[in-house]
């Protein structure tokens, strides 16, 4: 839990950086301090930890989610490039100390023990990723976009702050483990009977209702695809990262902790949110021309696969989670490496050309990053040889492994969806290889070809031997 | 070991292939090619005709969920190892004509796809199985939508999507049935003794899943409409191991998973599969007689041999299933051959239209020979590899129903008629003004042709030589969809 503590510190050393003057060690240095952070993550595996009183808690399970945030952040503060030196990118300094607080933020929502701390974990990472969304501020699209996620965030926010205050007026507690117990008593008695049940089903339901917005699950998701399009590239794939995670993370240590003996109350409507999701998420990428705009839709998709795991509720949930959520964040940080440099290649009057016609001939001067490019949308697409797969494969596992046959009808929605998924994944590959185009060779700066060698491998990997990280899990 | 050797050989044939430039890649792959059929032609000596699995490894995959990495070959196996090993050495060498961009590239995606083939022959494991089943297909994808013709992009991407849409089926099915394993193994073995403790509408579920994916990549009526396209528009050498081989991924995938796992669903949905392949067979046919363009011709052929496997296995009897067998062997040889045919003319020509061509045969005695032969193996007669298959084939089906032989049998003479056709139409007649001057075979055309008219004749003679390897594993099989 010294990570969070150090990660501020950190934080506040970044915006000190920005003193000296010398924009070339700011990305080194944030890089070292993820990476001291995740040192001391790792510091407390195979121990049961509160904090601050009772406030927070680790265990393994958090600290694998925390890992995992962790390396995205370094994967993404990896490809960042000092982001940009030109007028309008005057602050960069800003931007990385942005950044770490907001993996602050992330960072509780996978430890918090008490609703408070869910609550301002949420905060500290949404108002971190509202200023950076609207960090391209001459561009009206990252205006909008930041307004956009600002007000419908808040707004959200809001109504899981009800749903907190109404589960505290119901059961007298803040601390999930008590309301666990409390919801167990609660269930004994008749809801009627119960002058506090409807007070506490309704909170549930709200709390409820403000996590899907952040996991951008549908019918909650209509924020997702403008403001993923509108933000810089490079915050994007931080937040269909690790804003993913860590939301996925928390609903999951909520329902699974706190509110299990109401799976029926959750349960059910998550079925079709979970379908509804899969289904938006999926068949409206396809109609995307945007390379940008797809991955947002894909971001949304596999919410919707991440959330039948949850809704299965095995023993092996938790592996599936954390391996789907690893797989889904290198893959993605990939493809937005690709777009970044490619786009920016093609940029037609100042503007990066983000539509997949960017794409078009990359194999021709730049195998690599077809290569890599391809690698990521196969991973994403969940076809064999890549982590994807596997993802994929674990999470159809437990959906079988639940009795109910419910599971049966959202495994054949996913397995339909998946075949949507690839085609609208092949758009890249194939505007890569296929077509014709007359783009450059692109020069690479060494740690961002190291980083999309890492990325590359390591989905190969995972997808030829799962179990190097499965184990851990 | 052996298994093993035989897949790691062309992976890592593949990496060397891709590592040289230009030229070499040719030659470093039919050097691979060459010594994998050295190790599939030991094999199939080697191999001790009983129902045992040989020559096997096992190794812990990924133990966390009790999958593993295990192959191992048995007498249906062999059958297809020996083909895939067989029919690799031809497809490179009817490539030597053409000078590939990205040759290494190229020559190494065929290695790779034939490393995967193997995979999914020999795999006891049935997600390994599934994992060799899909990873086959990257590099066909690749090899037909980068040097395929003008609409590949198109045809190509269809073909992909669909065959994954198919083979997702499968793959909900073997998680479904994993799950159920009392020890959560994914053996195929132990999912054939799961598959006895499920009822009837559960192996009905299973059967339609497995069912669609086969059919998709056979491809069965009316799953094929991916087919004729993709066969057309991708490079020679990508039709035929499309055609040779992959197409007999589906016809194994029935024989080794959908029969003996879901007996039931097979009691129950089993006529409505042979009557679509049946169907397959007879439209097949009919379109392919209506064909102006040779390769077309040729695809809608192997779709409706491919039909007449299908409805041999879904028979479930001793003949039904070792004459698909042996025509799956028989057809992968035939297949290439006719297809190399096709673009030897092609080649000298740029033209594939029957009405466009004629009178070849004036020039060419050697080219006539070679094509007359591999043509009457295609069609069946007697003392050709195509005769055996097709008479256990029909037989079969009898036993099955004798109404749904007979109309099967129509494959015969249908068969005969399309065949007859293309031949006629492309070599005899009068000579065209692209066929003027039509030179005979080179060194490397002839290299390829004669083994192939041999082994169509010698298979034909001495079908037993096959049939002997594997017809215990046939009948262990049998057993067990019987108990």
């Amino acid at each position: 839990m010294n990570a969070i503590i150090a990660l501020s510190l950190f934080g506040i050393t970044n915006l000190f950086l920005g003193f000296l003057n010398n924009r070339k060690i700011l990305l080194p240095a944030t890089l070292l301090f993820v990476l001291i952070a995740f040192g001391l993550n790792l510091a407390d595996w195979n121990h049961e930890y509160y904090w601050f009183h009772n406030m927070l808690k680790t265990n393994n399970l958090s600290i694998n989610f925390t890992s995992i945030i962790l390396v995205a952040t370094a994967l993404v503060v990896a490809i960042s490039r000092g982001f940009g030196n030109d007028e309008e990118h005057t602050h960069p300094a800003e931007y990385y100390g942005i950044l770490l607080f907001s993996v602050v933020g992330a960072i509780m929502m996978v430890t918090f023990q008490s609703l408070f701390m869910l609550f301002v974990g949420i905060e500290i990472l949404s108002v971190a990723m509202y200023v950076l969304t609207g960090s391209d501020k001459r561009n009206l699209r990252s205006n909008e976009a930041a307004l956009k996620y600002f007000l419908m965030g808040s707004f959200a926010t809001g109504i899981m702050l009800f749903g907190i205050a109404l589960v505290y007026g119901a059961t007298g507690s803040f601390d999930i483990n008590g309301i666990g117990n409390m919801v167990n008593q609660a269930k004994l008695q008749d809801i009627m009977l119960n002058p506090y049940g409807p007070i506490l089903y309704g909170g549930i339901i709200l709390i409820f209702v403000g996590l899907l917005f952040k996991i951008s699950a549908a019918p909650f998701h209509f924020w997702t695809p403008d403001v993923y399009d509108g933000a810089p590239s490079i915050f994007t794939a931080f937040m269909s990262t690790v804003v993913k995670t860590a939301g996925v993370a928390a609903t999951y240590r909520l329902l699974s902790i706190s509110f299990p003996a109401v799976y029926g109350l959750w349960g059910n409507p998550l079925v079709y949110i979970t379908c509804l999701t899969l289904f938006i998420g999926n068949i409206t990428a396809v109609y995307q021309q945007s390379f940008k705009r797809m991955l947002a839709y894909s971001s949304i998709s596999h919410a919707g696969y991440l959330l039948i795991t949850v809704l299965a509720k095995t023993p092996t949930t938790n592996s599936s989670i954390l391996f789907y959520s690893l797989a889904y964040s290198i893959a993605t940080i990939s493809a937005f490496a690709v777009l970044m440099v490619v786009s920016e290649a093609q940029s037609k009057s100042g503007k990066p050309d983000e539509s997949f016609t960017a794409l078009n001939g990359l194999a021709t001067n730049n195998p690599f990053l077809a290569f890599v490019l391809t690698v990521s949308m196969l991973s994403l697409a969940g076809i064999p040889l890549t982590a994807g797969f596997f993802g994929k494969f674990f999470i159809f596992a437990d959906a079988f492994s639940n009795v109910s046959s419910l599971f049966k009808t959202i495994a054949v929605v996913a397995i339909l969806m998946s075949t949507v998924g690839i085609y609208y994944y092949f758009k890249p590959i194939i505007a890569a290889y296929l077509k014709k185009g007359d783009l450059e060779k692109i020069e690479l700066s060494p740690i961002y070809k190291l980083t999309l060698i890492i990325t590359t491998a390591l989905t190969i990997l995972l997808g030829i031997a799962p179990d190097l990280v499965k184990n851990i899990f | 070991m052996l298994t093993l050797t035989l897949i790691l050989l062309p992976i890592i044939a593949g990496l060397l292939t891709l590592s040289t430039k230009g030229e070499n890649a040719k030659v470093i792959a039919l050097v691979a090619a060459l010594v994998e059929l050295a190790l599939g032609a030991y094999t199939f000596f080697a191999f001790v005709p009983d129902a045992t699995s040989q020559f096997g490894v096992s190794y812990n995959w990924i133990a966390s969920a009790g999958i593993k990495f295990s192959v191992g070959i048995d007498g249906i196996s062999l059958i297809l190892v020996s083909l895939t090993t067989l029919v690799v050495p031809f497809i490179i060498l009817s490539t030597f004509q053409n000078n590939y961009e990205k040759a290494s590239i190229f020559y190494s995606l065929i290695l790779f796809m034939q490393a995967g083939l193997v995979g999914v022959f020999t795999a006891k494991d049935a997600f390994l199985f599934y994992f060799f089943f899909e990873a086959t297909l990257i590099p066909i994808y690749f090899i037909a939508a980068i040097w395929g013709g003008e609409n590949r992009i198109k045809v190509t991407f269809k073909f992909f999507v669909y065959t994954i849409f198919g083979s997702l089926f499968m793959l909900l099915a073997l998680v479904y049935l994993y799950i159920k394993t009392p020890t959560h193994s994914s053996e195929i073995t132990a999912l054939y003794e799961t598959a006895r403790l499920l009822d009837a509408s559960q192996q009905g579920f299973i059967f339609w899943a497995f069912f669609i994916a086969f059919a998709i990549k056979m491809p069965l009526f009316p799953f094929h409409t991916w087919q004729p396209d993709t066969y057309v528009e991708a490079p020679t050498a990508g039709t035929m191991l499309l055609s040779g081989i992959m197409l007999k991924m589906g016809t194994y995938g029935l024989i080794r998973l959908l029969l003996p796992i879901a007996p039931l669903g097979v009691k129950a949905w089993g006529t409505v599969a042979v009557v679509l392949a049946i169907v397959g067979i007879v439209y097949g046919s009919i379109i392919a007689i209506q064909q102006k363009d040779m390769k077309r011709l040729i695809a809608y052929s192997s779709f409706a041999h491919v039909g007449l496997m299908a409805a041999g296995i879904f028979s479930s009897n001793l003949d039904g299933i070792q004459g698909s067998l042996i025509q799956m062997l028989a057809h992968g040889i035939n297949v290439v051959g006719l297809f190399f045919i096709v673009e030897i003319i092609q080649q000298r020509t740029k033209s594939r239209e029957l009405s466009s061509l004629g009178g070849i045969t004036q020039t060419t005695p050697q080219l006539t020979v070679f094509f007359i032969i591999i043509m009457l193996g295609s069609v069946a007669l007697p003392l050709t590899n195509g005769f055996v298959g097709e008479f256990l084939l029909l037989k079969g089906v009898f036993e099955y129903n004798a109404w749904m032989g007979a109309v099967a049998g129509l494959t015969i003479i249908l068969g005969a008629v399309y065949m007859l056709r293309l031949v006629q139409k492309s070599m005899f007649g009068t000579t065209t003004s692209l066929t003027e001057g039509f030179e005979d075979l080179g060194l490397t055309e002839r290299a390829t042709l004669l083994p192939i008219a041999v082994l169509v004749i010698v298979l034909g003679i001495a079908p037993n030589i096959i049939l002997k390897a594997s017809e215990p594993a046939v009948s262990q099989l049998l057993s067990i969809i019987n108990k």
